[in-house]
């Protein structure tokens, strides 16, 4: 029997889905068990590894070989809030993606599809003041996948944000509206009600939109806060 | 309550190297920093023991004297200036990961206790939809046995988040296998 699922059962999917062959071997058996939230949790190294991060924002340039990138130049961009909707100021953001072509630069990715030399993929972002994050980059293309049949993985960017805390760690993936790949995707729909599959959902933003220039997408980001108070029983103990 | 749904996870994928890996970001320490070095080393199983070749390893921890470096952590207790606590490792095509640090030591927990020395640690890869936190606690330290998270556990768990010394000359070298599924499978925890 597998039950390993996050408390969140509504937002986060649970370690084993079906439909993601690749679960079933790596996604525990056991259920995860409540810790209270000691310092170790409520701290983390998201303010430290942060102020000494640099910021690389512009995936159609950090190549640097001369020329540029192909592709449909977009902008992304959005806030990282708690989840009591504060900003999440000055926190460090990994991205990275497939090419226009759906490859990424990367040694096992078989794809038969051109690697770009001037895309590399990868890029770095911080928030400011006010939670606010911003890149420029292309939009990513659909790439095929073993998981089953005709498998092919919805357009993509990859996101790691580390927030104020070890609990605050989120590793997860925006996704394009009106894609109709998304409905085939596992991997997507692995996300358990529609109303937590939506917020990985970037929304087109005609006033980020740049004449001339890019389109624009807004990808806002909640991530979880440490529990205020750990829970204590009665007899002190601690669940 | 204000405020807004969680974003759910997704998994990491099998191409993350370029975006997340860096040299040297599984070596927490320089010359100047104090405290007893130690190398952390393990593999990544699944459930069939075969290795995991693309996972993510993350630690945290605090620094030789117990002090985080995180704006939560007021304690009058020094900071080290040489010493941040936050390492990153690839897996190889055996699954092996690697850390060079210094041992943590303790810090407290709610209420009057502290805990035995330890570091957080998760897991990521291909195949799972969300990272996998667990600790690493040491294996022979008299604090384990006080361990206010330790005992919680039932006991036939516990074996998995030790480390194990392994005998290698003129080194501290600590042995932490992650196993995702199955027999001896790690102790994980909710966020």
């Amino acid at each position: 029997m597998i039950k390993a699922t996050r408390r969140d059962r509504d937002t986060f999917p649970p370690y084993f889905y079906q439909g993601y062959r690749a679960t079933i071997l790596r996604s525990p058996r056991q259920p995860l068990l409540e810790l209270p939230h000691t310092l170790s949790e409520r701290t983390g190294p998201g303010p430290a590894v942060s102020a000494l991060s640099s910021e690389d924002t512009d995936l159609t340039q950090n190549m640097a070989a001369g020329g540029e990138a192909i592709g449909e130049r977009i902008i992304v961009t959005g806030q990282v809030l708690d989840e009591r909707g504060a900003p999440v100021p000055n926190t460090l953001i990994e991205v990275w993606q497939a090419n226009a072509a759906g490859r990424y630069r990367h040694r096992v990715d078989q794809h038969h599809a051109p690697l770009d030399p001037n895309f590399l993929g990868f890029g770095r972002c911080l928030t400011d003041a006010d939670g606010v994050y911003r890149f420029v980059t292309l939009r990513p293309g659909a790439y095929p996948w073993e998981n089953h049949e005709n498998a092919w993985r919805p357009p993509h960017i990859h996101f790691s944000l580390f927030g104020a805390s070890w609990i605050s760690r989120l590793v997860t993936q925006m996704f394009f509206p009106g894609d109709p790949l998304l409905e085939r995707d596992p991997i997507f729909n692995s996300v358990p009600t529609d109303a937590a599959r939506e917020r990985l959902i970037a929304r087109y933003a005609h006033d980020i939109t740049q004449p001339r220039f890019a389109l624009g997408y807004r990808f806002d980001v909640v991530l979880k806060g440490s529990d205020a108070t750990p829970f204590e029983e009665p007899d002190g103990s601690v669940r | 309550m204000m405020g807004r749904g969680l974003t759910p996870s997704q998994t990491v994928g099998p191409f993350f190297h370029g975006g997340l890996l860096r040299e040297g970001l599984n070596v927490l320490v320089s010359p100047e920093t104090q405290g007893e070095r130690i190398r952390i080393e393990g593999h990544v199983y699944d459930g069939d023991r075969a290795p995991v070749p693309d996972a993510v390893v993350e630690i945290w921890q605090a620094n030789a004297r117990g002090r985080y470096c995180h704006p939560a952590d007021q304690r009058p207790i020094p900071l080290d200036p040489a010493f941040v606590g936050f390492g990153r490792s690839g897996t190889d095509e055996a699954g092996y990961f690697w850390f060079e640090t210094v041992k943590p030591g303790r810090v407290p927990f709610p209420g009057e206790t502290l805990q035995a020395p330890h570091i957080c640690v998760a897991v990521f890869s291909r195949g799972l939809l969300d990272g996998l936190p667990t600790r690493l606690y040491f294996e022979g330290e008299d604090a384990n046995h006080t361990d206010p998270v330790l005992r919680r556990l039932p006991e036939d768990r516990r074996a998995a988040l030790l480390a194990r010394r392994l005998p290698v000359d003129g080194k501290i070298v600590y042995r932490f296998d992650v196993v995702l599924q199955g027999d001896g499978e790690t102790v994980f925890f909710e966020r």
